[in-house]
């Protein structure tokens, strides 16, 4: 489309305005105040802020955590985006419903939910602990939440890949006397990982910012089960504002750098599938 | 209404779609715009439309100058490629809508556009689909939705993109001589874009051949059979048979095969040949010597389409003998010929 | 047709592991919500739910809701038609710069209006000097959910639009349709389920947000406390009836939107067979 003469569809200057104050307005302003309290900052003040020890062992835990939860929705997710795409059978809807679930419940009733289960005298945490097994209070509590919370993710990005596999496919590697699961992993893996990396990514990431859902199981004991995302509450309570803008600062880096990372993946998944078009 | 396209170019990022180019296209006329995929015929019915914007050059309707007007005041009738039907509307919705979209000052009555949309739609015989969706309707009769909306807004320029491309061969062929009926019964200018041969051909009244961007030939149909300006154009419109050689004492040799000619300076080294224009003989005799063994044999349709190869060829050559001809010399796989032309073709190298 | 993974060993087992790993993971919590509210009957629960703190936390829940869904959804419109429709240099950054309250922790975005609007930001001071406090106040709740829940319309419409492309509105343009007319009458009918999903969407977060919101709210009973707040409150309080009697509310309403969304695909379904 030229710029030199009117542009063919309509609305190209209306819409540009108003996405343009938008963005400004909501997401570009906020930014210039984190801005400014991180240059009321030195380096040393800022690096002091990001690499205290009890913050330190937040990172960990927070990493760990969200680690767990999204390999365990790789797999989840895998199974449930195969059961959903490939097979019929009674309640099928609401198997389908329920993978949204996570997204549609908000985040401090899942929380408050996982926490009371899982305590000590819960349904499920009583049930667990003959086994040795503790999940409230702990950082397996906190993956737990984190993993619920992402649910939706590689069920959702893995799904329409699958049913937009051609019967022919499976049908070919059968022919050619391959057992099932040779198949499945020859034939169909290649075809949905992009899918699957790219949906364990998001419920990486997603993870990573969880606070709600995590809070209420982590018990958020000092050195051991406090995230990230807590430490930066606990900062603006205590009134430490640049503290948290330096944390802050740190966690939307590593989210965009992901956010990214996802992106780019995603494209050039797509570029291979659709022969180097868009 | 005629259309005088003057030096327009347009590029698109790094590529060079169009170079700049001229065509002048007479009131009633019906013009083929034809080419491979990436010659820039598409772009040029979209410029002229007004959905492009040409880079530099202008197009006058007429007298009138409509480089800068708007394709919502251009009054064009222009068929998609894959029709664009408004799919959550029926088939009368459909034709109606640009009657409908008027200001409220020139939109005719509801009875009026009622009459006319029924009209149209009698014309094109879907007046017993007049309530089916777009999805509902088979390709033919989508294409045919997709002509009675471009009509309805009564355009004097009809543009169509690649109007029968997705359309299957029988219903292609009958399609293609209603379109020419209407465009008679209406006499508006008509300018549409295709990659087949035999559809310019048939359609036209000229046919436009483009390549790189560029315009290589405007010519009736006729003409640019008989008399190619290049050798782009003969090989655009039809298949080619390609004899290579060198030139000695008045022959055009490869190997054991020869033409006799004289030394051409256009092309000293290459003849074309069509399929129509080989007989197939068994001794060879004055003309040629050119040694070939059937390798396939399909008598379909109103020609019996023979495949040789020899090994001079650099690629498998293709004969149309006729029925006859095919009963008296029985040709099957493996059996051995010769070639005599009754006619070549000889043009400057192309430039890459 | 036959397929990977068909046998009846493999197919029943795979269904059963999914059956159950979702009961363990999901029902069971699900069903947990209303146990708890319901565990000392259903009097405490009325109670509960009656309550003058519920009464106001339910009236904010839905105030935020009912301003935030119409701006996003307006936006979401006006960006999906932009991005899709036209190319212009900064695209692709506009739509990266959308994603970012999708990636970033919910803490982060209230932190930035905290920041922004709070009595040491530029903003808030120049607002205070004006006697207007946006920051612990409603008004700071819902400019923070305009933020969480911005890319939640544009999200389901970017990719439909772009699939659909724009010939159908092309054809509009060459019929002599006006920008109106064009969005009204061809635009709007193909992506009107898609845009019914991403208002759900929104109103679903909206009405559930807790960690962006919990940074600007202050906590003030009666005043800045909608339902996801009312949660916590009284779950930190030990009255776990009272918290779960909210929670399940909320959970009802998770429920309906799920429901909505499976008739929306149920439909889009049926469209996509006849089409």
């Amino acid at each position: 489309m030229s710029a030199r003469t009117a542009r063919v569809l309509p609305g190209f200057s209306l819409s540009l305005g108003v996405t343009l104050l938008f963005v400004s307005l909501i997401l570009l302003l906020p930014m210039t105040s984190l801005i400014g309290q991180l240059s009321t900052l030195s380096w040393s003040q800022y690096w002091a802020a990001i690499t205290d020890p009890r913050l330190i062992a937040s990172y960990k835990v927070t990493l760990l955590a969200a680690l767990a939860a999204s390999l365990f929705n790789a797999l989840f997710g895998l199974l449930m985006a195969w059961v959903l795409a490939r097979y019929t059978f009674p309640g099928k809807r609401i198997l389908d419903a329920l993978m949204d679930l996570p997204f549609a419940l908000p985040t401090a009733v899942a929380g408050i939910t996982l926490a009371t289960l899982y305590s000590r005298n819960g349904a499920m945490g009583s049930l667990l602990e003959p086994l040795g097994i503790e999940v409230a209070y702990t950082w397996l509590g906190i993956a737990l939440a984190m993993a619920f919370t992402s649910v939706p993710f590689v069920v959702r990005t893995v799904q329409p890949v699958l049913e937009d596999l051609p019967g022919q496919a499976d049908e070919a590697a059968l022919t050619l006397g391959a057992s099932n699961l040779y198949a499945f992993r020859r034939v169909i893996l290649p075809h949905i990982w992009p899918a699957v990396v790219t949906g364990t990514g998001l419920s990486f990431a997603r993870s990573l910012g969880e606070f709600g859902a995590v809070i209420f199981i982590a018990g958020n004991m000092p050195y051991r089960t406090e995230v990230v995302s807590l430490m930066m509450a606990t900062r603006l309570e205590e009134y430490d504002y640049a503290g948290a803008a330096a944390i802050a600062s740190l966690v939307m880096l590593v989210s965009l750098l992901l956010l990214l990372a996802i992106n780019l993946w995603q494209g050039r998944f797509y570029r291979r599938l659709h022969g180097g078009r868009h | 209404m005629s259309i005088t396209v003057s030096d327009v170019s347009r590029r698109f990022g790094s590529t060079t779609a169009l170079h700049p180019l001229s065509l002048e296209i007479k009131k009633g006329e019906m013009v083929g715009l034809l080419g491979p995929s990436g010659s820039g015929k598409t772009t040029l019915l979209r410029i002229i439309a007004g959905l492009e914007a040409p880079d530099s050059g202008s197009i006058h309707f007429g007298d009138r100058d409509v480089t800068r007007v708007h394709v919502r005041k251009r009054r064009v009738g222009f068929v998609f490629q894959h029709y664009a039907l408004f799919r959550h509307m029926s088939v009368f919705e459909n034709v109606a809508f640009g009657l409908r979209a008027r200001p409220a000052g020139e939109r005719p009555s509801n009875a009026d556009i009622r009459d006319r949309v029924q009209h149209l739609l009698e014309r094109v015989r879907l007046d017993e689909l007049s309530k089916r969706l777009p999805a509902q309707l088979s390709g033919g009769q989508q294409q045919r939705v997709a002509l009675a909306r471009a009509l309805a807004v009564e355009p004097e320029v009809l543009l169509l993109d690649e109007p029968f491309g997705a359309l299957d061969a029988r219903v292609r062929l009958e399609l293609r001589r209603w379109l020419r009926h209407l465009h008679e019964e209406f006499g508006f200018t008509s300018v549409f874009v295709t990659h087949d041969q035999e559809e310019a051909l048939e359609l036209s009244d000229r046919v436009v051949v483009m390549s790189n961007g560029r315009i290589e030939q405007i010519d009736t149909p006729q003409a640019l059979y008989r008399a190619p300006a290049n050798r782009f154009v003969f090989s655009f419109l039809g298949e080619t048979n390609r004899f290579g050689g060198d030139h000695q004492n008045g022959r055009l040799q490869q190997g054991e095969a020869w033409i006799a000619m004289a030394r051409s300076d256009i092309a000293p080294n290459e003849v074309l040949l069509r399929p129509h224009e080989l007989m197939l003989t068994t001794a060879p005799d004055e003309r040629a010597h050119l040694p070939v063994r059937v390798d396939a044999v399909s008598p379909v349709g109103s020609d019996v389409r023979v495949e040789l190869t020899a090994d001079w060829m650099d690629t498998p050559w293709l004969a149309s003998i006729t029925h006859h001809d095919f009963d008296r010399l029985q040709p099957q796989r493996g059996d051995r010929f010769y070639v005599v032309p009754s006619r070549w073709h000889q043009f400057a190298p192309e430039m890459a | 047709m036959k397929r990977i993974g068909d046998g009846a060993a493999t197919r029943i087992g795979l269904i059963a592991l999914a059956v159950i790993l979702t009961t363990l993971f999901l029902v069971i919590p699900l069903a947990g919500i209303f146990y708890q509210a319901f565990a000392e009957g259903m009097a405490p629960f009325w109670q509960n739910l009656t309550s003058t703190f519920t009464r106001e936390a339910i009236g904010l829940t839905l105030l935020i809701a009912l301003l935030t869904v119409p701006v996003n959804l307006i936006f979401g419109i006006f960006l999906a038609w932009l991005v899709t429709r036209f190319a212009f240099p900064g695209r692709r950054i506009l739509q990266t710069l959308i994603d970012i309250p999708f990636a970033v922790s919910p803490v982060v975005a209230g932190l930035l209006y905290l920041l922004l609007y709070g009595r040491t930001g530029w903003l808030g001071s120049l607002l205070s000097e004006q006697d207007v406090q946006l920051m612990f106040s409603w008004p700071g709740m819902v400019l923070v959910t305009v933020f969480v829940t911005c890319p939640f319309v544009a999200r389901e419409l970017i990719p439909l639009m772009q699939a659909q492309g724009s010939a159908e509105e092309e054809a509009g343009v060459t019929l002599g349709a006006g920008g109106w007319t064009l969005f009204r009458r061809i635009t709007l009918p193909n992506i009107r389920w898609a845009l019914v999903y991403g208002v759900i969407l929104t109103n679903a977060r909206a009405i559930g947000e807790f960690g962006a919101v919990s940074v600007v709210s202050g906590s003030i009973r009666g005043e800045t406390i909608n339902l996801p707040l009312q949660v916590e409150l009284l779950y930190q309080d030990y009255n776990t009836v009272g918290a779960f009697t909210s929670a399940a509310l909320l959970a009802a309403l998770a429920i309906v939107t799920l429901m909505i969304k499976a008739v929306l695909e149920w439909h889009t379904h049926r469209r996509e067979k006849t089409a």
